[in-house]
């Protein structure tokens, strides 16, 4: 029976996996290669230092000019690696879960802290697609810069009005300021317990013609919505989300 | 005989209509129309910039619109851009394509590439002048401002050569926006005109630390008390302000000097100490600013209403915004009898096309963002100036002015002496020589400060073979070690580089053809001359 119930559940987390938009791969971490740092020791690596990190890739901002933006993550910590450069035929390779290994520099701007001026290698052998995991609770708290540029969730998320480039309230705005049009990025605001954050839907990560955009979109102020996106930072926490549902 | 003439009469055409393929298509000169037919509709593009704001944005879509209504048969479509950088690619993506829009926000140094192919962009100079749609045309539907009344710095900056290829649109320069509460806690007054000493004293002042890592003047973790926006700025001015090479008129590139060593040498003096970083480095100088982490951020005057403790726009948490007084002042200088600011700031170009009566409506439109209503809605939006005197003395914007700090808003305080700043001193103000090419100068002089900065705080070491190898990888970095260059307005082609293969093969085979035919005509001539 034990050995039935074990089946069951274990199917039904399977399953359960295979339905969201980022499939989450489990098991162990493997070690490190000679030479690469673990995630504790990239945290804890000075800034401007150099960084030698194995990680997989989670989502593609963009490329541009040969060089690529992407977000990485291994089994215990993120890293935002900003304009590597990169072919468009290696930048095609980088789909999610591609394993990498990149040396660069630790570098922090406005917040985020990103590895900069890096070189890569794609690679072979084990993926991983890491899991949203849920950090609603720490909206607010100090702690939760440790999970940043994470691919995370937010649960029971309000959505809040903005204020429209004509003063009217909006669920959402196109820029900052609403200053622009359908394609540029878009900034929207949720609450919970009572505190109200600013999120975006970063429009080279996530175009306007992806489901999370269309979704933003179509958000009505008031809504209760669980969302999930990557833990950026910009003068404080700016996620840049990747899913919208609408409970 | 006939054929044979007739094969080589084509072989000849053939060779010359493939000589005509190599190179950029060359559009045909533009003639000013006798007249501007509104009798047809006429669709033009509008590409610009705005800072992310969404004023600039609403002032742009209102001068369309109320253009629109003095000429119901021209419909401007607008394309809004946020960075000038975008803008140049795309036009240079375009121009290949003949798909350029027709009036374009631009700088002169990126015009100066767009002129690598034939009357891509139209030559001002006969516009300008001509008596019934030129500058005050009687023909216009709109107060037009005379030539004579555009701010005669700002029009000589939209020169290449010997022709005028753009019009000032607005125009700003760099200021430094100072934290003078901290500047006199730390026991300094505040000088007339700033100097690099001066700036450096304080700002090792500012970096003395509590025993708990904090720094005394902000209590804070975070102080870098000199952020400077744009590098290729800050280089560019010091030069100019020691009298030192940057480029000249004829294109050639004189940045690599030992001048520029002593500026990099102290550049790398002062992020040792932590006392200089860089926007591209840590982040915005306003948003530190307005932390109380910096007292000497530099950026442009049209970056004016972000700075400050009472700045309209904040790019931090309320509740991290420190309380001090913003003094707006002229860049640091080596020689206060002599200083010298850069001018910059957007100007409009025309590009070519094969409809006539088009360029002429796009004329008409690029005229219209000078008249009055446009430049001083605009210059109201940041720390911009007015290009005309005709805005300049108005009424309006003399009652703007006078209202300096009567609100937080459109009368912002810094934003208005950031304005006056420029405005008080155009004649202290400079540009560089524009040339196809002097943008990448302009790129690598920023790159040097960056890599510099970046090395230090990598704790490399900077001494005279890190400048040797920094300037050798600069200069292949950018192609700069190509003699590529040429004078702006120049007729001459661009060099376009070594002919494709297919090329070449072309070529070779028309060579031979006409050795052969050569050959063929002596032999006849041979056979001719034996038999008589």
């Amino acid at each position: 029976m034990k050995k039935t119930l074990a089946v069951v559940l274990t199917m039904g987390i399977l399953l359960a996996f295979t339905g969201c938009g980022k499939q989450a791969e489990t098991g162990a971490a493997p070690a490190k290669s000679e030479g690469v740092m673990t995630y504790a020791e990239y945290a804890a690596a000075p800034l401007d230092s150099e960084v030698v990190v194995e990680t997989y890739v989670q989502a593609k901002q963009s490329w541009w000019e040969d060089k690529a933006t992407i977000y990485t993550q291994d089994y215990d910590g993120a890293y935002f690696i900003y304009e590597l450069p990169c072919s468009q035929d290696d930048y095609n390779k980088l789909v999610p879960g591609t394993k990498i290994k990149v040396t660069g520099y630790k570098s922090e701007w406005s917040g985020e802290v990103e590895i900069i001026d890096a070189n890569f290698e794609i690679l072979g052998g084990d993926t991983y697609v890491a899991p949203a995991q849920d950090v609603t609770d720490l909206l607010g708290k100090d702690e939760l810069i440790n999970k940043q540029n994470q691919f995370v969730s937010f649960k029971g998320m309000t959505v809040e009005p903005s204020e429209g480039a004509d003063g009217s309230q909006t669920a959402f705005l196109y820029k900052w300021d609403g200053s622009g049009a359908e394609g540029d990025d878009l900034y929207f605001k949720v609450s919970k317990d009572g505190q109200t954050y600013s999120f975006t839907v970063e429009s080279y990560l996530c175009d306007k013609d992806t489901a999370v955009y269309k979704a933003v979109q179509a958000l009505e102020v008031g809504q209760t919505v669980d969302l999930e996106g990557f833990l950026y930072w910009y003068e404080g926490v700016n996620p840049h989300i990747t899913s919208v549902t609408v409970k | 005989m006939k054929n044979r003439l007739l094969v080589i009469a084509l072989i000849l055409t053939i060779g010359m209509a493939l000589t005509a393929c190599h190179g950029a298509k060359a559009s045909e000169d533009f003639a000013i129309p006798e007249s501007f037919d509104e009798s047809r509709n006429i669709e033009i593009t509008f590409w610009a910039k705005n800072d992310t704001n969404i004023t600039q944005s609403k002032i742009y879509s209102q001068a369309i619109e109320d253009f629109h209504n003095l000429y119901p048969n021209i419909t401007v479509n607008l394309r809004l851009y946020t960075d000038y950088g975008k803008i140049y690619n795309d036009v240079i993506t375009n121009i290949s394509t003949n798909t350029t829009p027709n009036v374009c926000i631009t700088y002169p140094d990126h015009i100066a590439t767009y002129l690598t192919g034939r009357n891509t962009v139209v030559s001002l100079d006969e516009l300008f002048d001509d008596e019934k749609y030129g500058l005050g045309g009687s023909e216009l539907k709109f107060d037009s401002p005379r030539k004579d009344e555009i701010v005669p710095e700002f029009l000589k900056e939209c020169m290449l050569g010997e022709s005028h290829y753009a019009l000032p649109y607005m125009r700003s320069t760099e200021a430094c926006y100072v934290n003078k509460t901290y500047v006199e806690k730390l026991g300094y007054t505040l000088p007339e005109i700033l100097t690099w000493d001066f700036v450096w004293e304080v700002s090792e002042a500012a970096l003395a630390q509590n025993s708990d890592g904090t720094y005394k003047i902000n209590g804070q973790n975070v102080m870098i008390p000199f952020i400077y926006k744009s590098t290729d700025n800050m280089m560019i001015t010091m030069l100019k302000q020691k009298n030192a090479g940057y480029t000249d008129t004829d294109g050639n590139i004189l940045l690599f000097n030992d001048d520029t060593k002593d500026i990099l040498r102290t550049v790398a003096d002062h992020t040792g100490t932590g006392a200089f970083s860089t926007f591209k480095i840590s982040g915005y100088p306003a948003n530190f600013l307005n932390a109380g982490q910096c007292i000497f951020a530099v950026d442009s005057t049209a970056g004016s209403t972000w700075m400050g403790s009472d700045a309209p726009l904040i790019d931090i948490a309320k509740e991290k915004v420190a309380d001090f007084e913003t003094e707006v002042m002229m860049l640091p200088q080596y020689d206060t009898s002599r200083p010298y600011m850069i001018s910059q700031g957007p100007s409009v170009c025309i590009f070519n096309k094969a409809d006539p009566q088009e360029v002429l409506a796009s004329w008409l439109f690029t005229q219209y963002l000078l008249s009055n209503e446009v430049q001083i809605a605009y210059s109201q939006t940041e720390g911009y100036v007015p290009v005309t005197t005709k805005a300049q003395q108005s009424p309006e914007y003399q009652d703007y002015l006078a209202k300096e700090g009567s609100d937080n808003e459109m009368h912002y305080d810094v934003k208005i002496k950031a304005a006056r700043l420029l405005m008080n001193n155009p004649d202290k103000t400079f540009v560089t020589p524009v040339f196809n090419g002097s943008t990448s100068v302009r790129d690598a002089a920023g790159q040097l400060i960056e890599n510099v900065t970046k090395s230090v705080r990598r704790k490399k070491t900077v001494d005279d073979a890190f400048f040797d190898t920094l300037f050798s990888d600069t200069k292949a970095l950018y192609h700069l070690d190509q003699s590529m260059v040429r004078k702006a307005g120049s007729a001459d082609r661009q060099e376009l580089g070594e002919l494709p293969s297919a090329s070449k093969a072309l070529l070779s085979i028309l060579v031979i053809t006409w050795i052969l035919i050569g050959i063929y005509w002596g032999r006849e001539l041979f056979k001719k001359c034996t038999n008589n």
